[in-house]
This record gives structure tokens, sequence and C-alpha cells, in this order.
């Protein structure tokens, strides 16, 4: 230490510090483009929180591929029943709602080799399945109920999705209400077409008579309402491009956290 | 310590034949270039982790203990704000406007940066000495007495002498610890313990707090504790001079050419 004079070891320091910099900066474009090609950069990637956006994203893509949502003993389900507050339904469902949802159906189009319109009765021929997972909102509260219906990759399988299909897009009845997963989440067991709630069918004020669940993102991703699914290798072609109606409106696209 | 490198710089400073009292002699910095730089990234990301927190806190200001807990539910404590929510039962007449979207987004990228400059301050710490030398505490300074004198001092906002200003004592020592080594990685911790998705690859992360609302009560509690750390920081910044030693963690140096300094030194 003593040997070196203060200017000649900030000068180093200098040196190492530019070089660390120079590599950090090419090794982030490295990162970048490998990220894309694994599809772990999200749609709202963009501007100033897009590092923090695709951060996260690709962590979690990484770390929870195939990981299960936590699910919970019967005697740990919210009582009474927590709703969250919805706009007022609109005439439209109004009126498939005043002939028993006998109409509601669940178009699924895009990337599949049969697009296919699912009543709900058609939904319910598949085997039944339920879990009891805790709903998040980002506001801060959560609860806990059991939510009964198919796993949307029994849906998929049966239309046949593209291979190359990365995303799956979906949209409530409600006006400027839709979202989108990737393959991951779609595919994922305990992503479900919910149309039944804590052994009852599912109240509209939940969501009913179908929502989809994914249990491992916030409540926000669990759309209501929902009548029109389809798949996608481009996220651009929807809205304004960012994914979902949420970055729309200021909230990230993946929700995990 | 500062004293083991200043004496041997000042030996070889005369050993070239230059006098040894010259006040334009360089004086070894207060604090290295990467404390200096990791300290102010980090108060940035502080300032905006804890501005969105605020935000995000006050779209639900409900606490609550164990898995669940929403407006339907008793609550641990609540704070006495308004909402910015309609649906939350606040007592208040208004609602504040929802900006939970870019706080999020922010929450989040500050996390990361803060994380990341966290480790490279972790690692350097522990390979430059920096720990071992300027934050662990020497074993003879390990007494009630010492530390309960450093705090009489304190509480009687005593400025601190110039020999303090070049080494911290036991108080600041463990003080500093505290921080980095337990709070820090403890609002990482809950922090995550909150993520749905991350609790699904780690479900033990949550489980051990007793639950997503525990996990979410304590990620408040560590921040106030963070914000207590803040206020008495800077306080103490403020008592023992602003400007020196705000000029210390800019340029590393302190104001030189004081004779006092070096006597106490030695």
């Amino acid at each position: 230490m003593s040997e070196l004079s203060p200017r000649k070891l900030s000068r180093r320091k200098l040196i190492t510090t530019g070089l660390a910099a120079a590599a950090g900066v090419g090794g982030l474009a490295v990162a970048a483009r490998i990220a894309d090609k694994y599809g772990l950069v999200p749609p709202d990637h963009g501007g100033f929180y897009g590092l923090g956006a695709t951060m996260t994203y690709a962590a979690q893509r990484l770390l929870t591929r195939h990981s299960l949502a936590r699910e919970f003993p019967r005697s740990m389900i919210s009582k009474p029943p927590f709703a969250n507050e919805v706009a007022p339904p609109s005439d439209a469902f109004k009126r498939l709602q005043a002939g028993g949802f006998a109409d509601w159906r669940l178009t699924v189009t895009g990337m599949v080799a049969r697009p296919a319109s699912f009543s709900l009765d058609q939904l319910k021929s598949y085997t039944t399945q339920s879990q009891i997972t805790m709903v998040q909102c980002e506001e801060g509260w959560s609860y806990i109920a059991e939510w009964i219906g198919v796993p949307l990759f029994r849906v998929l399988q049966a239309v046949e999705v593209h291979p190359d299909a990365r995303y799956a897009v979906y949209f409530s009845m409600e006006p400027d209400w839709w979202d989108s997963i990737d393959m991951a989440d779609a595919l994922h067991p305990q992503t479900f077409l919910t149309y039944g709630m804590n052994g009852d069918i599912l109240p509209v004020a939940s969501g009913g008579p179908l929502r989809l669940r994914v249990p491992r993102q916030i409540g926000y991703k669990s759309v209501k309402y929902l009548t029109h699914l389809t798949l996608t290798d481009d996220l651009k072609k929807f809205g304004k491009g960012l994914g979902s109606a949420s970055p729309e409106s200021g909230y990230s696209w993946y929700a995990g956290i | 310590m500062a004293d083991s490198t200043y004496i041997p710089r000042a030996a070889s400073a005369v050993s070239r034949g230059l006098p040894a009292a010259i006040p334009t002699v360089t004086p070894p910095a207060r604090h290295s270039a990467l404390v200096r730089i990791t300290h102010w990234i980090t108060t940035v990301c502080f300032f905006c982790l804890l501005v969105s927190g605020v935000e995000i806190v006050i779209s639900h200001p409900r606490f609550y203990w164990g898995e669940t807990g929403n407006d339907l539910t008793p609550t641990l404590f609540k704070l006495p704000i308004p909402a910015s929510r309609d649906l939350v039962p606040t007592g208040y007449r208004y609602v504040l406007p929802d900006e939970n979207g870019w706080s999020r987004y922010l929450h989040f990228q500050s996390a990361w940066v803060v994380i990341f400059i966290g480790m490279l301050y972790v690692v350097r710490g522990l390979f430059s000495g920096h720990f071992r030398k300027d934050l662990f505490p020497d074993g003879a300074d390990l007494s009630w007495r010492t530390v309960g004198k450093i705090i009489g001092s304190h509480l009687r906002l005593q400025r601190p002498s110039e020999a303090e200003s070049s080494s911290y004592n036991v108080v600041q020592r463990l003080t500093y610890l505290f921080v980095i080594f337990v709070l820090f990685p403890f609002v990482i911790w809950t922090g995550l313990a909150m993520s749905p998705a991350f609790v699904s690859a780690v479900p033990a992360a949550v489980n051990v707090l007793g639950g997503q609302q525990s996990a979410r009560t304590l990620h408040f509690g560590v921040s106030l504790a963070l914000v207590i750390f803040l206020l008495v920081h800077v306080g103490m910044v403020w008592l023992a001079g602003f400007r020196s030693r705000m000029r210390a963690m800019i340029t590393g140096r302190m104001i030189t050419g004081r004779a006092s300094t070096r006597t106490d030194l030695i």
C-alpha cells in the first residue's frame, strides 16, 4: 500500500472500474438477447421501469416454472368469503344472467388446430377439479377459497395449441378488461377455468359464471366474466402491445410479486 | 482503522524527504470509493422504496396476523389515515388517488438495484477487510459501560470528539452491523414472502413467518425500524457536523490540517 502513491492507485482503480463497467454493459446486452430467446422478457419491458419488470419476470420464471401455489386445508377457507367490488354489469351481461348463463360461451381461437366455443355445460363435462388457494390483491388484502373448475391445459389440449404459441390472451365480457399469461402459466396445472367456489356455483361477485384463476400471480390476473381466449406468439397485436389492460393503466403485466 | 493506515503513510512522506507537517499531504480516505458509491445508490433506492411503500400501504392501511386478512376480518392494527380505495372502511370521507401502478413498478425496481448494490458492498466488504476493520467492534469496547457512556453522550447531544471522526464507536459499529446483516436481509425476506410466485417455489419463506399477512405486517415493521435508523443516522450526522460528514461521504476526505486530529489519532 505505502509503495503506491494515491495518484497511481486511483489511476489503476479507474482503469479496472472502466473495464468492469464495459464488461457489465456488454454482459447486459448478451443477457438481454438470451433472455428474449428463452421468453424471459415481459411485454412491458420498455420505459423507465422495464429493467425491474424484466428482472422480476425473468428471475421468477426461472425459479417458478413448475412450482405449485400453496394449497390450504378446508378449515382455512375465509368465512365469510370476500368479494372485491366490481363495476355494475353491462346490459349484455344482465341478459345472459337472466337466462341462467345458458348462452354463456367461451370461445378459444388463435394459434390452435381446432378453434372452439364452449358452453358452461361443456366445460363442466371435463373432470371437475378443485384447489384451495389464496387470492392476493396488490392492495394488500387476501382471502382463501376453494376454486372449482377445469384446468386450462385440458381445454388447450382439446383445441390443440400450435407449438409456436407463446401467450394465452383472455378477455372479460366487461369492456377494457383483458390480460395474458405465458405458456408456463397457461399450461400450469393450477391455472383453472373456474365455475364453482366453496362447494357452490361461482357467485357473480367473485367472477361467475366463469373466471380464470392464476394462483401464482396477484389477483388482477384472475380476470372475471371470461368469454374469450386466444393463443398468440405476439402480444403486440393486442391493445397497446403491452400484453394486457394492466400496463395500459400503469400496472405491471407480470404480477408474480 | 484510519490511524493504522495513516501513520505509515506519514512516515513514507518523511522518508521521501517531504516535510511531514504540511497540510497538502493527502490524508487517508475516511470512506472508500466503494462505500461512498454504494451508500448513495442505497440512499436513492431507500427513498424510492419508502415513497412507493407508503403509496402501497395507503391502498389498504390495515394490518393482520396469519395467512389472510381483508375488510371482513379483524385487524392486528390499522393506521389512522385515509385509504386510496373506497372499499376500505377508514372513517374518512375522502379517498386518496390510487398510485399503486407506478409504486409497485418503482418498489420492485429499486429493490433489485439495492440487492445488487448490497451484494457488491457485502462481498467487497468481506474481502477488503471493511467489516473487520471498520465495523466489527473491538472486544475491549464491548461492555455495557462503554455502550452506556456513548449513548449518554448522544442523549446529551454532545458533539463527538475529533478522534471519533475517523473511526466508528462501538454503538455505531453495532448499529451498522444490525442494519446491514439483520434489518436489510429481513426486509428482503419479508418482501419476498409476500410474492405468490416466490413462495410457490420456496413455501418455507412464508410459512415460518406465520403466513402471508404476517409477512406483510413484519415487512411494515422492519421498514419502520429502517426509517427510525435513517432519522437517527441523519440526526447524528447533523450533530457531528453536517458539512464535514457529507464531505467525507461524498469526496472521502475529512477536513484537513488540524493538528488536534493527528495527536488524537496517535
